[in-house]
């Protein structure tokens, strides 16, 4: 019986022996000891990461430690409840007054992971007489989100307001609503959204747009509100949604809006309602963690030094990168052979990044997507860098000729 | 704009024998996912150019219910008609 339900999964197996002939599993990859924001043990030898999210290194901040401990101990281990019933604590609320009033907005509700943040908001937004539509190259979140909506859902060319245009023209005048879904920074190539250019197009056809702040919560604008901020939009942005496993160094999502009669949401959105809460020790270190972003742009300052320098080395040595230099560094891989290759050799060498492959990258094309934290010591970034091109040369990947106008 | 099935069915078949990935024969009752070994993400790229094509938006929610050529042609042509 089992046998033939997962019969299914047959050539999703043989793709994944394919990878498992470089060595390791890419995906099955064990950190046995979390040592720092920037390193872990993998096969028993110390390893630097060089693909974590942790934008900020906030993770291992020893105000944000301590907050999770206090929290554990005076309010235990986890709130064995959801948010409608018994699992919102002072912590909870507080945390959302905090991140509404960080924004600027009248409210927020808290969610225990991003990935369900994105798939309560826009099922719960988009209904059964509206329209979604969605950037080409959504996260994985945003398309399962579609799905548990009851809209018509469309998706149109990745970053590129004339076709979002062009499909809210085709659509014309409808009863519902209409719901334009892009993310601050894509996390694949680390490219953001022409925000300023989407507003227009939403403007004229009287959409309602929503952002995703995943990877630009914390990185991009003077306060770190993310790329609407960077963009000078954010009043023409009805909903922002954003996660504490990036920047934010825990576990969450939220969304925050200046929405009139916001908080009715709280007892329509399924996976808000049904659902156990956050613990307490993750809430309080995210609290610490929002606060010290709050006071400290030096943080976001340094994670973007390191990103210039990362980008900057992987560069001239010849790599075919991301459109911009963001936080998120991809390499472009020829195929995907050589990417598990170059993952394992990377590993060998002690730096972890992650491999990413189709259909999950866009363009078909494989990537070794790395991401810089505040964190990193130049030292780091500078082996890395040399590490990639000591793989490179021993792969004999064919690189771009090296820039002269490095600096 | 085309509105007719049978052409559209003639515009799939044409765009995808242009595609260097697809190399077997295609018909209208070519099943899009098993029989062109396209992954989800192709399969939408590719109703992206033809949509281009049609001036039409095929919502996702309509393409996961769509198995062959032949029910993409019709779907595009509804789709096409009701412009
Ligand atoms: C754009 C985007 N949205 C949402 C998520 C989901 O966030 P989380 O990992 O907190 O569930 C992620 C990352 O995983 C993401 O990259």
């Amino acid at each position: 019986m089992s046998a033939s339900v997962l019969a299914k999964f047959a050539g999703l197996a043989e793709q994944r022996r394919v990878l498992l002939g470089g060595g390791r599993d890419p995906f099955g990859v064990v950190f046995e000891h979390a040592l720092s924001a920037t390193e872990a043990v993998v096969d028993g030898r110390k390893v630097t990461l060089f693909g974590s999210n942790n934008y900020l290194g906030l993770n291992h901040d020893p105000e944000c430690l301590r907050a999770a401990a206090e929290a554990a101990r005076s309010e235990g281990t986890g709130t064995t409840g959801s948010r409608i019933a018994n699992g919102t604590y002072g912590l909870h609320a507080e945390l959302e007054a905090e991140l509404a009033a960080f924004f600027g907005r009248r409210s927020c509700m808290v969610f225990t992971t991003g990935y369900q943040a994105n798939l309560g908001m826009l099922s719960v937004l988009a209904g059964k007489d509206d329209v979604l539509l969605l950037d080409a190259d959504s996260h994985a979140s945003i398309y399962d989100a579609s799905r548990l909506s009851q809209a018509q859902v469309i998706r149109f060319r990745h970053n590129d307001p004339d076709d979002l245009d062009r499909r809210l023209r085709r659509i014309g005048e409808i009863p519902g609503s209409k719901l334009v879904v892009v993310e601050g920074i894509y996390s694949m190539l680390g490219d953001a959204a022409p925000l300023a250019e989407f507003v227009e197009v939403k403007r004229r056809a009287g959409a309602a747009l929503l952002v995703d702040e995943a990877h630009s919560f914390g990185v991009l604008g003077e306060h770190g509100r993310g790329l609407a901020e960077a963009a000078g939009v954010e009043a023409d942005v009805e909903f922002v949604v954003g996660t504490f496993s990036k920047s934010l160094g825990s576990i969450g999502g939220y969304c925050v809006s200046d929405a009139e009669g916001f908080d009715i949401l709280r007892v329509a959105c399924r996976p808000y309602m049904f659902t156990a809460s956050a613990p307490p020790s993750v809430i309080a270190s995210t609290r610490a963690a929002l606060a010290r972003i709050a006071r400290d742009p030096g943080l976001r300052q340094r994670l973007w030094e390191n990103a210039r320098r990362f980008y900057g080395g992987l560069e001239n040595t010849g790599f075919r990168l991301g459109p911009r230099v963001s936080p998120i560094v991809a390499a472009r891989m020829p195929d995907v052979p050589t990417a598990v290759a170059f993952w394992n050799a990377l590993l060998d060498r002690g730096i972890y990044v992650n491999l990413t492959l189709p259909p999950a990258t866009p363009d078909g094309q494989p990537l070794l997507r790395c991401s810089v934290t505040a964190s990193h010591e130049v030292a780091q970034i500078d082996a890395a860098v040399a590490g990639f091109a000591a793989v490179a040369a021993a792969l004999r990947l064919s690189l771009a000729a090296p820039s002269p106008a490095a600096g | 704009m085309e509105t007719d099935p049978q052409a559209i069915t003639r515009l799939l078949i044409d765009t995808l024998a242009a595609n260097p990935r697809v190399t077997r024969e295609i018909t209208a009752e070519t099943v899009i996912v098993d029989d062109l070994a396209l992954d989800s993400l192709a399969v939408m790229n590719f109703v992206m150019e033809i949509e281009d094509r049609l001036d039409v938006s095929v919502p996702l929610d309509r393409l996961a219910e769509i198995r062959t050529i032949g029910d993409l042609a019709g779907c595009l042509a509804e789709l096409a008609g009701q412009r």
